[in-house]
């Protein structure tokens, strides 16, 4: 049988890494968790209180987005994952292993980014329709209904479900050229979850010509449903959050192949 | 036979620092080589070099004639143990030998097969970051020969491992040795080499200092060692020992440790002189020794 390295067998090889360490399980079960358990639990505090709602937030309330709003607590869990697939090999050492096996280097990073970003998506996919349908199942009961086939619903639906799985992406990314785990943390929190509140601060001007291109704010348009002026349309958006990671991954490669490991 | 291991005109410089200087050797196959330095010779750097790991600044290190990175199952050609651990210690030692395996396509028969090679059955599913230092050398052991290498590179591998351990490692040399892989050792203390390698490379400060047998390395260093000799007639074997040019000196226990003469012509001016000798030994010179008058000059961190 012949030995050769190729990429398919690095991904089987990334594969068995990702669900042998226990804390992978931890945080995958608990992105799970989020996405699945928060849409339902939001759910059913608003509907306790339907009945003493006005007229105004009847109208306005959005069974949508807080069916959908697990995403916004389980993409951290899903970021540290993602950085951690790559920083825990440089904090152990396991990396020089993993490149005296692999010395072309590159189908080590691009057997992580398929094998995490692929379980992510499956994952939040399934995650995310249980939330759906438990949240509706709770809203139907004072008869708000929503389907898949609602405005806008499909697209959240999917949309929010994406923007995890290039998140993933983009912190293994982050990972791979920081290196330790607590800077490559700390750099996808402040990029994702800092810099927004920042460009809250600043005076509207200018905060109307930055945010829309902040990486969450243009990579969440795709899961929401309110679009204001300044603001890019939600594929659009997510257009520019994906260009975003494909420049990080970029960088990644290029580090990855020149430096000493 | 084509050189298994060919390093030519290798340096490498770490911001300021020139850790390998324009080092040159080669590494014969079915042969046990040691690579033997002072600590911070540079020997780690030298096989990470030869692993692709790290960039040279400038020559070239090739494995079987090809650059590591460029071997297509680099695992089947080479295994390595770098002196760091290169474990992720929240995994089991049977979860990275496959892991590793996996790469290469190495059937799980095979993980099975190295884990029971260096004996470690019993702790094969436990998380490595419970494993003793022994444990951990050993599945570094494990993971070098996974992919049944004809080459085996090892970076100080007796390095804090108990007698017991020593001694596995000396009998895993040995029959490595005798299966006939190409084994590339390196250690900064003799002992272990003595009893295990045919060829010595030698390098302080990143420099090569000798490449040479072990034999040739400690006749070297043995030429100006001296003949131990015991009499009941000290004064006359001393005046006669220094009337044929020899220097001499008293030992503790009353022997005399002659310099400058042979084991022969001691004994045969002995007998001249009707002197009656209770002994006359030639001074071994150890390994040890010859590699501490040998690198003496070139020790980075010399003790105060």
């Amino acid at each position: 049988m012949s030995s050769e390295v190729t990429l398919a067998r690095v991904t089987h090889s990334e594969w068995t890494k990702l669900w042998s360490l226990r804390s992978t399980r931890w945080s995958l079960f608990v992105a799970c968790l989020a996405m699945a358990g928060l849409g339902p639990l939001i759910a059913a505090v608003s509907m306790a209180h339907w009945n003493q709602l006005g007229e105004f937030q009847r109208l306005t309330f959005n069974p949508l987005e807080r069916a959908m709003g697990g995403y916004r607590l389980a993409q951290l869990a899903i970021g540290v994952l993602g950085v951690m697939v790559i920083s825990g090999e440089y904090s152990t050492g396991m990396i020089r292993s993993s490149l005296m096996a692999v010395p072309k280097r590159l189908p080590v990073l691009w057997a992580k980014l398929l094998v995490f970003s692929g379980v992510a998506f499956v994952l939040m996919l399934i995650t995310a329709l249980i939330s759906f349908f438990a949240s509706n199942a709770i809203f139907t009961e004072h008869h708000v209904n929503q389907t898949l086939s609602s405005p806008h619903a499909l697209r959240v639906f999917a949309g929010s479900v994406l923007f995890m799985s290039v998140t993933g992406v983009f912190c293994t990314a982050l990972g791979t050229i920081i290196r330790s785990t607590a800077g490559s943390i700390s750099a996808y929190v402040g990029l994702m979850f800092v810099l927004p509140v920042v460009g809250d601060i600043l005076p509207s001007s200018l905060s109307n010509a930055i945010n829309p291109y902040l990486p969450s704010v243009a990579g969440t348009e795709v899961a929401s449903t309110f679009h204001n002026p300044y603001t890019f349309s939600a594929w659009g958006g997510f257009a520019l959050f994906c260009g975003y990671t494909l420049l990080a991954v970029a960088v990644a490669a290029v580090l990855l192949k020149r430096r000493d490991a | 036979m084509a050189a298994v291991i060919e390093v030519s005109g290798v340096s490498k410089r770490y911001g300021e620092k020139l850790a390998v200087d324009d080092l040159s050797f080669s590494v014969q196959p079915g042969v046990v080589t040691g690579f033997l330095g002072p600590n911070g010779a540079g020997k780690s750097t030298t096989m990470r070099l030869i692993l692709g790991l790290d960039a040279p600044s400038s020559g070239s290190a090739l494995v079987n004639g090809m650059r590591y990175r460029d071997l297509q199952s680099p695992l089947r050609e080479v295994g390595a143990m770098l002196e760091a651990r290169a474990i992720h210690t929240g995994r089991s030692g049977y979860n990275h030998l496959l892991a590793l395996a996996q790469t290469h396509g190495i059937p799980r028969s095979r993980v099975d097969e190295v884990i029971n090679m260096v004996g470690l059955e019993s702790v094969a599913r436990k998380r490595v970051g419970s494993f003793s230092l022994g444990m951990g050398q050993r599945l570094g052991v494990a993971a070098a020969l996974l992919g049944d290498p004809a080459t085996v590179i090892l970076d100080e591998p007796a390095n804090g491992l108990d007698p017991e351990g020593i001694r596995w490692i000396r009998n895993l040399l040995k029959s490595l040795a005798a299966e006939g892989k190409t084994v590339f050792l390196s250690s900064h203390l003799m002992s272990e080499m003595e009893q295990t390698a045919e060829h010595l490379i030698v390098i302080g400060k990143g420099r090569l200092i000798a490449d040479t047998s072990v034999e040739a390395f400690v006749a070297q260093a043995s030429s100006g060692a001296p003949v131990r000799v015991r009499t009941p007639d000290s004064a006359a074997l001393t005046a006669a020992l220094i009337g044929a040019g020899a220097r001499v000196s008293a030992e503790p226990d009353g022997a005399l440790a002659v310099q400058g003469l042979t084991t022969e012509q001691v004994g045969e001016l002995a007998a001249a002189e009707r002197l009656v000798l209770h002994e006359l030994t030639p001074v071994q010179v150890s390994l040890e020794d010859a590699f501490m008058s040998i690198t003496k000059d070139s020790v980075e961190y010399q003790q105060i």
